[in-house]
């Protein structure tokens, strides 16, 4: 396997989808090829920052005004509909 | 009679009882995952106006054709497409673009050659469990990813901060599955350059392009 071929199945190989012929042979080269042992781990390490990063969280206002909006459109689709 | 809304009542439990009229099902819907789309539209827009649209014309939406939602996808998956779609209108619209469509940039699945070698080869010096506590790296974190295309950009949050499958992602967007693992590729890439450069430690950088044989 090349580094080229490498960088191709790198998906596959995160995501551990990749067939496991192909992923002896991704392992074998990434044993003899530090770069791209080091690129799979910055790979790794970059999408476990994304995921377990602080998200975003909504401004409390936002939701009060959201759900009131949304209160008002059900009322007009379910005319007549039980105040539940 | 109404039936009690516990913490594990499925989505698609609540799903059919909104459907059969019961605004208490659609409001604990909304309360499930109205975090999750706001953080969505925040990380494509990086704007909280903007983002706050994005949500409620999502909500909005899925309220307006709630009757049409037939589970074949998940609740948060159909409600994720919704609002990708509202903030890529966004975006095109800031662009003055009125008529580019996700599927126009189409990127042939053969494109996979033309994906950029790694340059910036290095390990990091900390760790992510380290790094995700700081705040200069969740701003350094947020200005990677605004520097990805939005097709990208969202192929990846979709992808691997939402947890979608391929697939999903693939629905969600109008996209080929083979379209989406490429831009997930581009997208992985790009960030881990990105963030290489800033995180990585330089007394350790490996050799600028390697060439292995085979």
């Amino acid at each position: 396997m090349k580094c080229e071929e490498l960088l191709a199945m790198l998906n596959e190989y995160v995501d551990g989808t990749v067939d496991p012929a192909v992923c002896a042979e991704f392992e074998q080269h990434m044993a003899g090829c530090n770069p791209c042992q080091v690129v799979v781990d910055n790979i790794r390490q970059t999408i476990t920052l994304y995921k377990d990063g602080q998200p975003f969280a909504m401004p409390v206002n936002f939701r009060t005004q959201l759900h009131e909006v949304l209160r008002q459109k059900w009322k007009e689709k379910h005319p007549g509909g039980p105040a539940n | 009679m109404s039936f009690p809304i516990l913490p594990e009542t499925p989505d698609a439990d609540l799903v059919r009882r909104a459907q059969g009229g019961e605004l208490k099902a659609f409001e604990a819907l909304t309360s499930r995952h109205e975090q999750r789309v706001f953080a969505l539209a925040m990380r494509m827009l990086h704007q909280e106006q903007d983002a706050e649209d994005v949500t409620q014309q999502a909500f909005l939406s899925a309220l307006e054709h709630l009757d049409g939602f037939r589970g074949e996808a998940s609740f948060s998956t159909w409600l994720l497409r919704i609002a990708s779609h509202a903030a890529l209108k966004i975006i095109r619209k800031r662009k003055g673009l009125n008529t580019v469509s996700l599927e126009e940039a189409t990127e042939p699945a053969d494109s996979l050659h033309a994906v950029p070698h790694p340059e910036f080869i290095a390990d990091w010096r900390q760790s992510p469990e380290h790094l995700v506590e700081q705040n200069e790296v969740r701003r350094l974190l947020d200005e990677a990813l605004a520097r990805l295309d939005a097709k990208h950009r969202l192929v990846f949050l979709l992808r691997d901060v939402e947890g979608l499958s391929v697939r999903e992602t693939a629905n969600a967007l109008d996209l080929s599955e083979g379209n989406v693992k490429v831009r997930l590729l581009r997208a992985r890439l790009q960030l881990r350059e990105d963030l290489t450069r800033a995180l990585g430690d330089p007394a350790q950088q490996l050799v600028k392009s390697h060439h292995h044989p085979e």
